[in-house]
Protein backbone atom coordinates (compact mmCIF):
# COMPACT_ATOMS: atom_id res chain seq x y z
CA UNK A 1 0.00 0.00 0.00
CA UNK A 2 1.42 3.46 -0.76
CA UNK A 3 2.19 5.69 2.58
CA UNK A 4 0.42 9.36 2.20
CA UNK A 5 2.82 11.87 0.73
CA UNK A 6 2.75 14.72 3.36
CA UNK A 7 6.53 16.41 2.39
CA UNK A 8 6.70 18.98 0.17
CA UNK A 9 8.56 17.40 -2.80
CA UNK A 10 11.80 19.54 -2.57
CA UNK A 11 12.58 17.52 1.39
CA UNK A 12 10.63 14.23 -0.03
CA UNK A 13 12.79 13.86 -3.15
CA UNK A 14 16.54 14.80 -3.20
CA UNK A 15 16.36 17.49 -6.40
CA UNK A 16 20.20 18.48 -5.93
CA UNK A 17 21.96 15.91 -8.11
CA UNK A 18 19.11 16.36 -10.99
CA UNK A 19 19.28 20.13 -10.99
CA UNK A 20 23.09 19.36 -11.74
CA UNK A 21 22.71 17.16 -14.30
CA UNK A 22 19.78 18.87 -16.42
CA UNK A 23 22.01 22.17 -16.67
CA UNK A 24 24.71 20.09 -17.63
CA UNK A 25 22.81 18.52 -20.25
CA UNK A 26 21.83 21.76 -21.36
CA UNK A 27 25.58 23.21 -21.48
CA UNK A 28 26.49 19.42 -23.32
CA UNK A 29 23.67 19.84 -26.05
CA UNK A 30 24.71 23.86 -26.79
CA UNK A 31 28.23 22.40 -27.32
CA UNK A 32 27.95 19.53 -28.62
CA UNK A 33 25.29 20.73 -31.22
CA UNK A 34 27.73 23.86 -32.19
CA UNK A 35 29.71 21.24 -33.43
CA UNK A 36 27.96 19.66 -34.87
CA UNK A 37 26.63 22.25 -36.97
CA UNK A 38 30.95 23.17 -37.72
CA UNK A 39 31.14 20.09 -38.85
CA UNK A 40 28.52 19.83 -40.99
CA UNK A 41 30.04 23.10 -42.60
CA UNK A 42 33.31 21.78 -43.18
CA UNK A 43 31.32 18.73 -44.93
CA UNK A 44 30.00 21.69 -47.16
CA UNK A 45 32.91 24.12 -46.91
CA UNK A 46 35.58 21.93 -46.73
CA UNK A 47 38.30 25.04 -46.13
CA UNK A 48 36.81 25.62 -42.72
CA UNK A 49 39.11 22.73 -41.51
CA UNK A 50 41.67 25.45 -41.33
CA UNK A 51 44.83 23.24 -41.77
CA UNK A 52 44.58 22.79 -37.84
CA UNK A 53 44.67 18.86 -37.23
CA UNK A 54 42.19 19.11 -34.10
CA UNK A 55 39.63 20.96 -35.78
CA UNK A 56 39.13 18.36 -38.81
CA UNK A 57 36.18 16.41 -39.68
CA UNK A 58 37.58 13.00 -38.74
CA UNK A 59 38.52 14.38 -34.63
CA UNK A 60 35.54 16.52 -34.15
CA UNK A 61 33.16 14.09 -35.80
CA UNK A 62 33.50 12.09 -32.37
CA UNK A 63 33.52 15.24 -30.04
CA UNK A 64 29.82 16.22 -31.51
CA UNK A 65 28.15 12.45 -31.24
CA UNK A 66 30.00 12.05 -27.48
CA UNK A 67 28.48 15.78 -26.82
CA UNK A 68 25.69 14.82 -27.97
CA UNK A 69 24.32 11.14 -27.12
CA UNK A 70 26.64 10.71 -24.15
CA UNK A 71 26.70 14.97 -22.77
CA UNK A 72 23.78 15.75 -23.74
CA UNK A 73 21.35 12.46 -24.09
CA UNK A 74 23.44 10.74 -21.13
CA UNK A 75 22.66 13.84 -18.72
CA UNK A 76 19.41 14.29 -19.44
CA UNK A 77 18.90 10.19 -18.93
CA UNK A 78 20.33 10.33 -15.15
CA UNK A 79 18.25 13.50 -14.37
CA UNK A 80 15.22 12.19 -15.46
CA UNK A 81 16.01 8.51 -14.45
CA UNK A 82 16.57 9.68 -10.79
CA UNK A 83 13.73 12.04 -10.76
CA UNK A 84 11.10 9.16 -12.22
CA UNK A 85 12.50 6.30 -9.93
CA UNK A 86 12.30 8.68 -6.63
CA UNK A 87 8.80 10.35 -8.00
CA UNK A 88 7.38 6.92 -8.73
CA UNK A 89 8.43 4.78 -6.09
CA UNK A 90 8.06 7.97 -3.85
CA UNK A 91 11.16 6.93 -2.07
CA UNK A 92 13.85 9.39 -1.55
CA UNK A 93 16.93 8.58 -3.86
CA UNK A 94 19.63 6.21 -2.41
CA UNK A 95 23.22 6.89 -1.72
CA UNK A 96 23.05 10.47 -2.12
CA UNK A 97 27.07 11.25 -2.09
CA UNK A 98 27.52 8.11 -4.69
CA UNK A 99 24.98 9.99 -6.60
CA UNK A 100 27.30 12.95 -6.47
CA UNK A 101 29.71 10.89 -7.67
CA UNK A 102 27.62 9.49 -10.52
CA UNK A 103 27.30 13.66 -11.75
CA UNK A 104 31.34 14.42 -11.32
CA UNK A 105 32.45 11.35 -12.88
CA UNK A 106 30.08 11.09 -15.62
CA UNK A 107 30.63 15.23 -16.57
CA UNK A 108 34.57 14.21 -16.07
CA UNK A 109 34.57 11.41 -18.57
CA UNK A 110 32.30 13.25 -21.22
CA UNK A 111 34.59 16.01 -20.88
CA UNK A 112 37.94 14.31 -20.95
CA UNK A 113 36.92 12.06 -24.42
CA UNK A 114 36.46 15.12 -26.00
CA UNK A 115 39.37 16.53 -25.54
CA UNK A 116 41.53 13.19 -26.05
CA UNK A 117 39.43 13.32 -29.45
CA UNK A 118 40.53 16.46 -30.35
CA UNK A 119 44.14 15.31 -29.51
CA UNK A 120 43.89 12.64 -31.75
CA UNK A 121 43.50 9.63 -28.97
CA UNK A 122 40.88 7.50 -29.61
CA UNK A 123 40.31 3.61 -30.02
CA UNK A 124 38.23 3.79 -33.60
CA UNK A 125 35.57 2.49 -32.49
CA UNK A 126 32.18 4.30 -33.09
CA UNK A 127 30.37 5.98 -30.24
CA UNK A 128 33.06 3.93 -28.26
CA UNK A 129 36.18 5.97 -28.93
CA UNK A 130 37.05 6.30 -25.17
CA UNK A 131 40.48 4.70 -24.96
CA UNK A 132 40.90 1.90 -21.71
CA UNK A 133 41.58 4.73 -19.29
CA UNK A 134 38.24 6.40 -19.40
CA UNK A 135 36.48 3.10 -20.14
CA UNK A 136 37.07 2.02 -16.72
CA UNK A 137 36.21 5.36 -15.05
CA UNK A 138 32.85 5.16 -16.84
CA UNK A 139 32.19 1.55 -15.76
CA UNK A 140 32.67 2.73 -12.32
CA UNK A 141 30.49 5.32 -12.79
CA UNK A 142 28.00 3.27 -14.40
CA UNK A 143 27.92 0.43 -11.56
CA UNK A 144 27.73 3.46 -9.40
CA UNK A 145 24.29 4.30 -11.04
CA UNK A 146 22.96 1.24 -11.00
CA UNK A 147 23.55 0.37 -7.40
CA UNK A 148 21.69 4.05 -6.77
CA UNK A 149 19.16 3.00 -9.12
CA UNK A 150 18.22 -0.72 -7.62
CA UNK A 151 18.63 0.83 -4.39
CA UNK A 152 15.81 3.15 -4.94
CA UNK A 153 13.98 0.71 -6.56
CA UNK A 154 14.25 -1.30 -3.08
CA UNK A 155 13.16 0.93 -0.57
CA UNK A 156 10.21 2.15 -2.48
CA UNK A 157 6.73 2.84 -1.25
CA UNK A 158 4.97 1.17 -3.73
CA UNK A 159 4.37 -2.16 -3.86
CA UNK A 160 4.52 -2.06 -8.00
CA UNK A 161 7.39 -1.01 -10.23
CA UNK A 162 6.12 1.82 -12.21
CA UNK A 163 7.16 0.82 -16.14
CA UNK A 164 9.00 3.68 -16.95
CA UNK A 165 11.60 1.73 -14.76
CA UNK A 166 11.70 -1.27 -16.23
CA UNK A 167 12.72 0.49 -19.07
CA UNK A 168 15.50 2.87 -17.53
CA UNK A 169 16.70 -0.39 -15.61
CA UNK A 170 16.98 -2.70 -19.05
CA UNK A 171 18.72 0.66 -20.55
CA UNK A 172 21.10 0.61 -17.33
CA UNK A 173 22.01 -2.79 -17.24
CA UNK A 174 21.95 -3.58 -21.00
CA UNK A 175 24.58 -0.41 -21.01
CA UNK A 176 27.25 -1.66 -18.65
CA UNK A 177 26.97 -5.34 -20.74
CA UNK A 178 27.81 -3.82 -23.57
CA UNK A 179 30.35 -0.81 -22.55
CA UNK A 180 32.30 -3.54 -20.93
CA UNK A 181 32.41 -6.66 -23.82
CA UNK A 182 32.80 -3.97 -26.55
CA UNK A 183 35.80 -2.05 -24.73
CA UNK A 184 37.66 -5.53 -24.02
CA UNK A 185 41.60 -4.78 -25.18
CA UNK A 186 44.74 -4.79 -24.76
CA UNK A 187 46.41 -2.19 -23.34
CA UNK A 188 49.84 -1.00 -24.85
CA UNK A 189 50.16 2.45 -23.15
CA UNK A 190 47.82 4.99 -21.67
CA UNK A 191 46.71 6.51 -24.28
CA UNK A 192 46.54 3.18 -26.91
CA UNK A 193 45.22 -0.36 -26.39
CA UNK A 194 44.22 -2.76 -29.61
CA UNK A 195 40.57 -4.54 -29.44
CA UNK A 196 40.40 -8.26 -27.93
CA UNK A 197 38.51 -9.21 -31.04
CA UNK A 198 40.05 -9.18 -34.82
CA UNK A 199 38.60 -9.32 -38.16
CA UNK A 200 34.54 -9.92 -38.81
CA UNK A 201 34.26 -11.04 -35.12
CA UNK A 202 35.31 -7.43 -34.31
CA UNK A 203 33.22 -5.85 -36.69
CA UNK A 204 30.09 -7.82 -35.43
CA UNK A 205 31.15 -7.13 -31.42
CA UNK A 206 31.51 -3.78 -32.72
CA UNK A 207 27.57 -3.44 -34.29
CA UNK A 208 25.95 -5.38 -31.84
CA UNK A 209 27.40 -2.63 -29.07
CA UNK A 210 26.71 0.16 -32.25
CA UNK A 211 22.82 -0.78 -32.78
CA UNK A 212 22.05 -1.73 -29.09
CA UNK A 213 23.60 1.71 -27.64
CA UNK A 214 21.01 2.97 -29.94
CA UNK A 215 18.19 0.55 -28.92
CA UNK A 216 19.01 0.60 -25.17
CA UNK A 217 20.75 4.20 -24.55
CA UNK A 218 19.14 5.98 -27.61
CA UNK A 219 15.46 4.73 -27.41
CA UNK A 220 14.61 2.32 -23.84
CA UNK A 221 15.41 4.90 -21.94
CA UNK A 222 13.58 7.50 -23.62
CA UNK A 223 10.89 5.40 -23.42
CA UNK A 224 11.21 5.17 -19.98
CA UNK A 225 11.22 9.02 -19.86
CA UNK A 226 8.23 9.17 -22.44
CA UNK A 227 5.84 6.57 -20.01
CA UNK A 228 6.32 8.90 -17.35
CA UNK A 229 6.46 12.81 -18.67
CA UNK A 230 4.09 12.22 -21.51
CA UNK A 231 1.14 11.25 -19.22
CA UNK A 232 2.25 13.40 -16.49
CA UNK A 233 1.96 16.59 -18.62
CA UNK A 234 -1.19 15.16 -20.50
CA UNK A 235 -2.89 15.00 -16.82
CA UNK A 236 -3.54 11.91 -17.85
CA UNK A 237 -2.59 8.16 -17.59
CA UNK A 238 -1.20 5.99 -20.47
CA UNK A 239 -3.25 4.88 -22.67
CA UNK A 240 -2.63 1.28 -22.10
CA UNK A 241 -0.23 0.01 -19.20
CA UNK A 242 -1.13 -3.47 -20.37
CA UNK A 243 0.33 -2.44 -24.16
CA UNK A 244 3.55 -0.65 -22.08
CA UNK A 245 4.07 -4.35 -20.66
CA UNK A 246 3.71 -6.12 -24.10
CA UNK A 247 6.51 -2.94 -25.15
CA UNK A 248 8.31 -3.77 -22.75
CA UNK A 249 9.26 -6.84 -23.65
CA UNK A 250 8.90 -7.39 -27.26
CA UNK A 251 11.48 -4.47 -27.62
CA UNK A 252 14.30 -5.72 -25.37
CA UNK A 253 14.05 -9.05 -26.63
CA UNK A 254 14.07 -7.98 -30.40
CA UNK A 255 16.46 -5.41 -30.17
CA UNK A 256 19.44 -7.27 -28.96
CA UNK A 257 19.87 -9.48 -32.70
CA UNK A 258 19.14 -6.50 -34.74
CA UNK A 259 22.97 -5.22 -35.17
CA UNK A 260 24.25 -7.54 -37.76
CA UNK A 261 21.84 -5.18 -39.94
CA UNK A 262 24.92 -3.06 -40.39
CA UNK A 263 27.09 -5.38 -41.58
CA UNK A 264 25.52 -6.23 -44.98
CA UNK A 265 27.52 -7.51 -47.87
CA UNK A 266 30.46 -7.92 -45.90
CA UNK A 267 32.47 -10.89 -44.39
CA UNK A 268 29.43 -11.36 -41.83
CA UNK A 269 28.34 -15.31 -42.68
CA UNK A 270 24.73 -14.69 -44.54
CA UNK A 271 22.50 -16.31 -41.82
CA UNK A 272 23.36 -13.70 -39.13
CA UNK A 273 22.73 -10.63 -41.94
CA UNK A 274 19.46 -12.54 -42.30
CA UNK A 275 17.93 -12.62 -39.18
CA UNK A 276 19.48 -9.74 -37.94
CA UNK A 277 17.17 -7.94 -41.04
CA UNK A 278 14.40 -10.15 -40.07
CA UNK A 279 14.21 -9.15 -36.01
CA UNK A 280 14.84 -5.54 -37.36
CA UNK A 281 11.39 -5.96 -39.67
CA UNK A 282 9.87 -7.67 -36.26
CA UNK A 283 11.03 -4.32 -34.17
CA UNK A 284 8.13 -2.67 -35.97
CA UNK A 285 5.55 -3.76 -33.71
CA UNK A 286 6.50 -2.96 -30.55
CA UNK A 287 8.20 0.30 -31.69
CA UNK A 288 5.08 1.11 -33.06
CA UNK A 289 2.80 -0.46 -30.13
CA UNK A 290 4.84 2.52 -28.21
CA UNK A 291 4.21 5.27 -29.88
CA UNK A 292 0.31 4.60 -30.41
CA UNK A 293 0.72 4.34 -26.75
CA UNK A 294 2.05 7.65 -26.07
CA UNK A 295 0.33 9.38 -28.55
CA UNK A 296 -3.06 8.07 -27.74
CA UNK A 297 -2.99 8.98 -24.04
CA UNK A 298 -3.73 12.53 -25.44
CA UNK A 299 -6.65 10.47 -26.60
CA UNK A 300 -10.00 12.71 -26.00
CA UNK A 301 -8.00 15.65 -24.85
CA UNK A 302 -6.15 16.61 -28.38
CA UNK A 303 -6.45 20.64 -27.59
CA UNK A 304 -3.80 20.34 -25.40
CA UNK A 305 -1.63 20.33 -28.53
CA UNK A 306 -2.89 23.48 -29.20
CA UNK A 307 -3.04 24.89 -25.79
CA UNK A 308 0.69 23.27 -23.92
CA UNK A 309 3.47 23.62 -26.09
CA UNK A 310 5.37 20.97 -24.04
CA UNK A 311 3.01 18.75 -24.93
CA UNK A 312 3.68 19.66 -28.79
CA UNK A 313 7.51 18.92 -27.90
CA UNK A 314 6.57 15.05 -26.75
CA UNK A 315 3.81 13.89 -28.97
CA UNK A 316 6.02 15.20 -31.88
CA UNK A 317 8.90 13.51 -30.56
CA UNK A 318 6.67 9.91 -30.91
CA UNK A 319 5.88 10.77 -34.47
CA UNK A 320 9.85 11.37 -35.33
CA UNK A 321 10.03 8.38 -33.30
CA UNK A 322 7.33 6.46 -35.51
CA UNK A 323 9.17 7.27 -38.82
CA UNK A 324 12.50 6.55 -37.93
CA UNK A 325 11.27 3.05 -36.59
CA UNK A 326 9.40 2.70 -39.76
CA UNK A 327 12.74 3.83 -41.57
CA UNK A 328 15.29 1.94 -39.89
CA UNK A 329 13.74 -1.92 -40.62
CA UNK A 330 13.18 -0.90 -44.84
CA UNK A 331 16.79 0.14 -44.76
CA UNK A 332 17.70 -2.97 -43.04
CA UNK A 333 16.19 -4.66 -45.75
CA UNK A 334 19.00 -6.20 -47.59
CA UNK A 335 18.23 -5.00 -51.14
CA UNK A 336 17.36 -1.66 -49.56
CA UNK A 337 20.78 -1.74 -47.70
CA UNK A 338 22.95 -1.90 -51.16
CA UNK A 339 21.38 1.72 -52.08
CA UNK A 340 21.51 2.96 -48.56
CA UNK A 341 24.67 1.67 -46.82
CA UNK A 342 27.86 3.92 -46.81
CA UNK A 343 25.63 7.11 -48.15
CA UNK A 344 24.45 10.04 -46.11
CA UNK A 345 20.49 8.37 -45.90
CA UNK A 346 22.21 6.90 -43.12
CA UNK A 347 23.47 9.97 -41.60
CA UNK A 348 19.87 11.51 -41.98
CA UNK A 349 17.94 8.06 -40.49
CA UNK A 350 20.27 8.32 -37.48
CA UNK A 351 19.17 12.30 -36.90
CA UNK A 352 15.60 11.85 -37.98
CA UNK A 353 15.76 9.78 -34.32
CA UNK A 354 18.34 11.79 -32.95
CA UNK A 355 16.91 14.96 -33.33
CA UNK A 356 13.71 13.92 -33.64
CA UNK A 357 12.76 11.09 -31.28
CA UNK A 358 15.87 12.03 -28.53
CA UNK A 359 15.87 15.80 -28.62
CA UNK A 360 13.05 16.83 -28.64
CA UNK A 361 11.26 14.40 -25.88
CA UNK A 362 14.50 15.30 -23.97
CA UNK A 363 13.70 19.76 -24.70
CA UNK A 364 9.36 18.15 -23.60
CA UNK A 365 11.26 17.04 -20.35
CA UNK A 366 13.38 19.15 -19.74
CA UNK A 367 10.78 21.55 -19.79
CA UNK A 368 8.56 20.07 -17.89
CA UNK A 369 10.93 19.19 -15.09
CA UNK A 370 12.97 22.85 -14.80
CA UNK A 371 10.03 24.51 -13.07
CA UNK A 372 9.38 21.85 -10.76
CA UNK A 373 12.93 21.71 -10.33
CA UNK A 374 13.62 25.11 -9.30
CA UNK A 375 9.93 26.17 -7.53
CA UNK A 376 8.91 28.59 -10.32
CA UNK A 377 7.35 28.49 -13.30
CA UNK A 378 8.81 28.96 -16.84
CA UNK A 379 9.87 32.56 -18.10
CA UNK A 380 7.95 32.53 -21.69
CA UNK A 381 5.69 30.20 -23.46
CA UNK A 382 5.65 31.93 -26.77
CA UNK A 383 9.58 30.91 -26.28
CA UNK A 384 9.27 27.20 -26.18
CA UNK A 385 6.76 27.85 -29.40
CA UNK A 386 9.60 29.08 -31.20
CA UNK A 387 12.22 26.37 -30.13
CA UNK A 388 9.26 24.01 -31.13
CA UNK A 389 9.09 25.35 -34.61
CA UNK A 390 13.09 26.25 -35.31
CA UNK A 391 13.72 22.66 -34.41
CA UNK A 392 10.95 21.24 -36.41
CA UNK A 393 11.98 23.23 -39.85
CA UNK A 394 15.33 22.15 -39.16
CA UNK A 395 14.70 18.64 -38.83
CA UNK A 396 12.91 18.40 -41.67
CA UNK A 397 15.49 20.61 -43.82
CA UNK A 398 17.87 18.30 -42.34
CA UNK A 399 16.77 14.67 -43.05
CA UNK A 400 15.24 16.36 -46.76
CA UNK A 401 18.74 17.21 -47.89
CA UNK A 402 19.73 13.82 -46.59
CA UNK A 403 17.41 11.82 -48.28
CA UNK A 404 18.65 13.06 -51.40
CA UNK A 405 22.07 13.60 -50.71
CA UNK A 406 21.78 9.49 -49.55
CA UNK A 407 19.72 8.04 -52.16
CA UNK A 408 21.40 10.25 -55.07
CA UNK A 409 24.62 9.27 -53.58
CA UNK A 410 23.51 5.11 -53.77
CA UNK A 411 22.58 5.69 -57.36
CA UNK A 412 25.57 7.62 -58.57
CA UNK A 413 27.67 4.67 -57.11
CA UNK A 414 25.85 1.98 -58.60
CA UNK A 415 25.27 3.04 -62.00
CA UNK A 416 26.68 1.99 -64.92
CA UNK A 417 27.15 2.48 -68.90
CA UNK A 418 26.30 0.43 -71.31
CA UNK A 419 29.83 -1.47 -71.39
CA UNK A 420 29.57 -2.29 -67.49
CA UNK A 421 32.13 0.73 -66.50
CA UNK A 422 30.87 2.47 -63.39
CA UNK A 423 28.92 5.77 -64.87
CA UNK A 424 29.98 8.33 -62.13
CA UNK A 425 33.83 8.71 -60.56
CA UNK A 426 33.59 9.06 -56.84
CA UNK A 427 34.90 13.10 -57.26
CA UNK A 428 31.37 13.51 -59.48
CA UNK A 429 29.46 11.99 -55.76
CA UNK A 430 31.44 14.38 -53.97
CA UNK A 431 30.58 17.45 -56.22
CA UNK A 432 26.85 16.50 -56.13
CA UNK A 433 26.68 16.19 -52.26
CA UNK A 434 27.87 20.00 -52.07
CA UNK A 435 24.27 21.47 -52.07
CA UNK A 436 22.25 19.13 -50.24
CA UNK A 437 25.03 19.04 -47.51
CA UNK A 438 24.65 22.98 -47.81
CA UNK A 439 20.98 22.69 -46.87
CA UNK A 440 21.72 19.93 -44.21
CA UNK A 441 23.92 22.67 -42.43
CA UNK A 442 21.12 25.36 -42.80
CA UNK A 443 18.55 22.89 -41.06
CA UNK A 444 21.12 22.37 -38.27
CA UNK A 445 21.40 26.13 -37.98
CA UNK A 446 17.77 26.20 -37.79
CA UNK A 447 18.37 23.47 -34.69
CA UNK A 448 21.05 24.63 -32.52
CA UNK A 449 19.20 28.70 -32.75
CA UNK A 450 16.57 26.55 -31.17
CA UNK A 451 18.13 25.51 -28.63
CA UNK A 452 19.94 29.05 -27.90
CA UNK A 453 16.42 30.04 -27.34
CA UNK A 454 15.84 27.48 -24.69
CA UNK A 455 18.62 28.71 -22.88
CA UNK A 456 17.60 32.04 -22.80
CA UNK A 457 14.16 31.03 -22.04
CA UNK A 458 15.60 28.72 -19.30
CA UNK A 459 18.09 31.70 -17.79
CA UNK A 460 15.48 33.90 -17.39
CA UNK A 461 13.07 31.30 -15.69
CA UNK A 462 15.99 31.06 -13.11
CA UNK A 463 16.49 35.07 -12.77
CA UNK A 464 13.18 35.72 -12.47
CA UNK A 465 12.99 32.72 -9.64
CA UNK A 466 15.58 34.36 -7.92
CA UNK A 467 13.96 38.06 -8.52
CA UNK A 468 10.98 36.51 -6.83
CA UNK A 469 12.82 34.44 -4.22
CA UNK A 470 14.68 37.79 -3.08
CA UNK A 471 11.25 40.19 -3.17
CA UNK A 472 9.83 37.42 -0.88
CA UNK A 473 12.97 37.11 1.39
CA UNK A 474 12.62 41.16 1.94
CA UNK A 475 8.85 41.41 2.17
CA UNK A 476 8.88 38.55 5.00
CA UNK A 477 12.48 40.65 6.90
CA UNK A 478 10.22 43.97 6.39
CA UNK A 479 7.39 42.26 8.08
CA UNK A 480 9.68 40.42 11.15
CA UNK A 481 10.73 44.14 11.36
CA UNK A 482 7.30 45.42 11.85
CA UNK A 483 6.58 42.61 14.46
CA UNK B 1 29.60 -40.43 -24.46
CA UNK B 2 27.18 -40.01 -21.65
CA UNK B 3 26.57 -35.93 -22.82
CA UNK B 4 26.57 -37.03 -26.37
CA UNK B 5 22.88 -35.98 -26.06
CA UNK B 6 23.86 -32.18 -25.47
CA UNK B 7 25.11 -32.43 -29.17
CA UNK B 8 21.68 -32.33 -30.88
CA UNK B 9 21.76 -28.87 -29.14
CA UNK B 10 25.18 -27.67 -31.48
CA UNK B 11 23.43 -28.56 -34.97
CA UNK B 12 21.73 -25.41 -35.88
CA UNK B 13 18.68 -27.24 -37.64
CA UNK B 14 17.62 -28.31 -34.14
CA UNK B 15 18.79 -25.23 -32.06
CA UNK B 16 17.32 -22.80 -34.41
CA UNK B 17 13.44 -24.75 -34.19
CA UNK B 18 14.22 -25.10 -30.18
CA UNK B 19 15.32 -21.73 -29.79
CA UNK B 20 11.59 -20.52 -32.32
CA UNK B 21 9.50 -22.70 -30.24
CA UNK B 22 11.32 -21.48 -26.89
CA UNK B 23 11.14 -18.07 -27.55
CA UNK B 24 7.28 -17.16 -29.43
CA UNK B 25 5.89 -19.46 -26.47
CA UNK B 26 7.30 -17.04 -23.96
CA UNK B 27 5.81 -14.09 -26.02
CA UNK B 28 2.34 -15.89 -26.24
CA UNK B 29 2.22 -16.84 -22.64
CA UNK B 30 2.93 -13.10 -21.45
CA UNK B 31 0.30 -11.88 -23.98
CA UNK B 32 -1.86 -14.54 -22.57
CA UNK B 33 -1.25 -13.56 -19.17
CA UNK B 34 -1.61 -9.86 -19.72
CA UNK B 35 -4.78 -9.59 -21.92
CA UNK B 36 -6.76 -12.41 -20.47
CA UNK B 37 -8.54 -12.13 -16.74
CA UNK B 38 -10.96 -9.04 -15.97
CA UNK B 39 -9.51 -8.67 -12.36
CA UNK B 40 -5.77 -8.81 -13.88
CA UNK B 41 -6.33 -6.55 -16.21
CA UNK B 42 -8.37 -3.71 -13.96
CA UNK B 43 -4.95 -4.49 -11.47
CA UNK B 44 -2.69 -3.76 -14.04
CA UNK B 45 -4.24 -1.29 -15.87
CA UNK B 46 -4.34 0.52 -12.43
CA UNK B 47 -0.69 0.77 -12.09
CA UNK B 48 -1.11 3.83 -14.67
CA UNK B 49 -2.14 5.66 -12.19
CA UNK B 50 1.22 5.74 -10.05
CA UNK B 51 2.59 8.98 -11.56
CA UNK B 52 0.11 11.23 -10.29
CA UNK B 53 0.23 9.27 -6.66
CA UNK B 54 3.60 11.65 -6.22
CA UNK B 55 2.11 14.69 -5.60
CA UNK B 56 0.87 15.88 -1.78
CA UNK B 57 -1.38 18.24 -3.47
CA UNK B 58 -3.00 15.16 -5.55
CA UNK B 59 -6.55 13.83 -5.26
CA UNK B 60 -6.51 10.11 -4.53
CA UNK B 61 -10.05 10.19 -5.42
CA UNK B 62 -8.63 10.91 -9.21
CA UNK B 63 -5.75 8.66 -9.12
CA UNK B 64 -5.52 5.91 -7.50
CA UNK B 65 -4.53 2.31 -7.96
CA UNK B 66 -7.03 -0.33 -6.43
CA UNK B 67 -4.97 -1.88 -3.77
CA UNK B 68 -5.05 -5.71 -2.69
CA UNK B 69 -7.79 -5.35 -0.06
CA UNK B 70 -10.53 -4.08 -2.62
CA UNK B 71 -9.18 -7.10 -4.74
CA UNK B 72 -10.23 -9.34 -2.55
CA UNK B 73 -13.30 -7.85 -1.62
CA UNK B 74 -14.40 -7.57 -5.36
Amino acid sequence: MAQSVTLPSEQQYNYEVIRKFTIMAVVWGVIGMCVGLYIALELAFPHLNLDLPWLTFGRLRPVHTTLVIFGFGGSVLFATSYYVVQRTCQARLAFPLLAEFTFWGWTAGVGLGALSYMAGITQGREYAEFEWPLDIAITLVWVSYLSIYVATLLRRNQPHIYVANWFYLAFILTVAILHIFNNLAVPVSLTKSYSLFSGVQDAMTQWWYGHNAVGFFLTAAFLGMMYYFVPKQAGRPIYSYRLSIIHFWALIFLYMWAGGHHLHWTALPDWVSTLSATFSILLLLPSWGGMINGIMTLSGAWDKLRSDPIMLFLITSLSFYGMSTFEGPLMSLKSVNALSHYTDWTIGHVHSGALGWVALVSFGSIYHLFPRLFNTRLYSQTLIYVHFWLATIGIVLYITAMWVAGIGQGLMLRGFDQYGNLAYTFTETVEFLHTPYVWRAIGGAFFVVGVFVMVYNLVMTLVAARREEAALQAKLAAKLARA
Amino acid sequence: MYYDWLMWFTRMENSKPLALVLFFSAFCAIVLYVYTGRRRGERLESYKYIPFQDEADTPDSHFRKVTDDERENN
